[in-house]
């Protein structure tokens, strides 16, 4: 089994358009989460999210480009252009054809679809773009970054709802770990900040009108942000042979269903989840330091997040530390795992854990620590990361300072 | 029909049962509306009246709804319909 580090990572997010400003923001637990801005945003009972501000696409793509790429492809494309630089991978010949692109997404082109129903529906157009199908699929991201990129290995998207990004981490790992492919681009992105993407959500009534507020006993509900997060994976004797700068390793992962509803979530899935990724990795319970929570600050997820990390972790919960950086960049939905893997990485790397704001009284069925409102300084060497979804499927994944 | 009436064809479809099964001093569990099957009753209410009711999922004890019974259903939903004219 090859071992698998990550040596190249990207994002583009509430917090900030590159990895060093998210951290920034994370270290300094702002906030990125405000008023929505788009076309019918009053008709929203909820009007608050973690929107990209300040991404002006028009100057970064191409009048041809803009045609094809919807805004999750463009944020994808901008993040995995910060990643496969920072790596300083090129890919040619076998390495070309053996390394592929591997991402999650839940909603693919959300406001392509919702700009285009709109244009037939309300404005009572009878044609559309030719474009719209190859623009608003959920693999076209990948796709476009394996044009650019000359990935010709094995790559496809991952739709898992809010577990997306960490399904697509998972396979990308395991492509590695088992010798199939020597690199894989592999993250994700979402990009559902428009009328009908607000609105839909809103019908399930989970949505805060204020905050978002992880754990706290004045929680409210989630609160939706979006953007993209995409990370070169590596083989380690690679990396290390073409002496690349090593971020992190991963060491192991585990998925699960847990077979019972289709939005509330269970303990017991939940906490095999856990537990199966410390047994893959190999790692014991008292290893781990730090999690980054699916905590989406709803009362469903904290309570039962909550419960399963009491259970896999015995005593040794009440000492980790657990955050959940939804609270500054809102729910990415399908690529939530991916811009919360960065969190981790500043975990592991620069030993600053990112906080949980927004945090007002502790709620006595969330009492770990779950480092309120200011970042704090640790040393970690093992970390995991947390995803749990609509439908009942997690995926968690396990990183090792390296 | 009443007010009282249309809200518990509301829930009784809901819940698979014949409206002369649903009393209002039945509670939402009693009927085995679960978490989903409220929402889902909530907003067959708000379109059969054409209202909003104040409503949060996360927390439905903390809502400005009362929705401990049928019957505090019902007074909540008539104060809307009230206000709204």
């Amino acid at each position: 089994m090859k071992r698998v580090v990550i040596t190249g990572a990207g994002t583009i997010n509430a917090l900030g358009h590159s990895v060093p400003e998210t951290f920034e923001a994370m270290r300094e637990g702002r906030c990125g989460i405000g008023q929505l801005e788009f076309r019918d945003v009053e008709r929203l009972a909820i009007q608050i999210g973690g929107q990209v501000r300040g991404f002006e696409a028009e100057g970064r793509f191409n009048r041809q480009q803009m045609t094809l790429y919807d805004r999750f492809t463009q944020f994808t494309l901008t993040a995995a252009e910060q990643a496969i630089a920072q790596a300083g991978l090129e890919f040619h010949g076998d390495m070309a054809a053996r390394s592929g692109v591997v991402l999650g997404t839940a909603g693919g082109g959300v406001s392509t679809w919702d700009d285009n129903y709109r244009s037939v529906y309300e404005d009572g157009k009878n044609r559309v773009h030719p474009f719209v199908v190859p623009k608003l699929m959920n693999n076209a991201a990948a796709s476009h970054v394996s044009m650019q990129y000359n990935l010709k290995g094995p790559s496809f998207t991952v739709s898992t709802a809010c577990a997306s990004s960490n399904h697509a981490m998972a396979q990308a790992f395991q492509m590695i770990r088992s010798g199939m492919a020597p690199a894989m681009v592999t993250g994700g992105s979402e990009s559902m900040l428009c009328f009908g993407g607000v609105k839909a959500w809103e019908g399930l009534r989970v949505m805060s009108k204020d905050a978002c507020r992880p754990f706290s006993l004045t929680r409210s509900g989630m609160v939706q942000g979006e953007g993209a997060g995409i990370f070169v994976f590596e083989d380690y004797e690679h990396a290390k042979k073409r002496g690349a700068e090593i971020l992190c390793e991963v060491i192991g992962y585990a998925m699960s269903s847990d077979a019972s509803d289709i939005v509330m979530p269970s303990k017991q899935g939940a906490a095999r989840a856990m537990s199966g990724a410390l047994a893959d990795a190999r790692i014991n319970a008292d290893e781990v330091g730090y999690i980054n929570a699916h905590g989406t600050g709803t009362a469903a997820n904290d309570k039962t997040e909550c419960a399963a990390v009491a259970d896999v972790f015995g005593p040794h919960a009440d000492r980790l530390m657990i955050s959940s950086t939804k609270s500054m960049h809102g729910h990415l939905i399908g690529g939530t795992g991916a811009v919360e893997l960065l969190a981790c990485i500043m975990a592991l790397r620069d030993g600053v854990i990112a906080p949980t704001i927004g945090y007002e009284e502790p709620d006595p069925e969330c009492a770990l620590d779950v480092v309120p409102n200011e970042a704090r300084d640790a040393d970690v060497s093992v970390v995991l990361s947390n995803a749990f979804a609509f439908g009942g499927l997690n995926a968690v994944l396990a990183l090792r300072k390296v | 029909m009443s007010t009282r009436d249309k809200v518990i064809a509301i829930i009784a479809e809901q819940a698979v049962l014949d409206p002369s099964d649903v009393t209002e001093q039945s509670t939402l569990e009693d009927l085995g509306i679960d978490s989903l099957g409220l929402v889902e009753s909530i907003f067959a209410i708000e379109e059969e009246f054409d209202i909003s009711i104040p409503f949060n999922a996360n927390d439905p004890s903390e809502s400005d709804f009362d929705i401990s019974n049928v019957g505090a259903i019902i007074a909540g939903i008539e104060k809307l319909v009230a206000e709204q004219s």
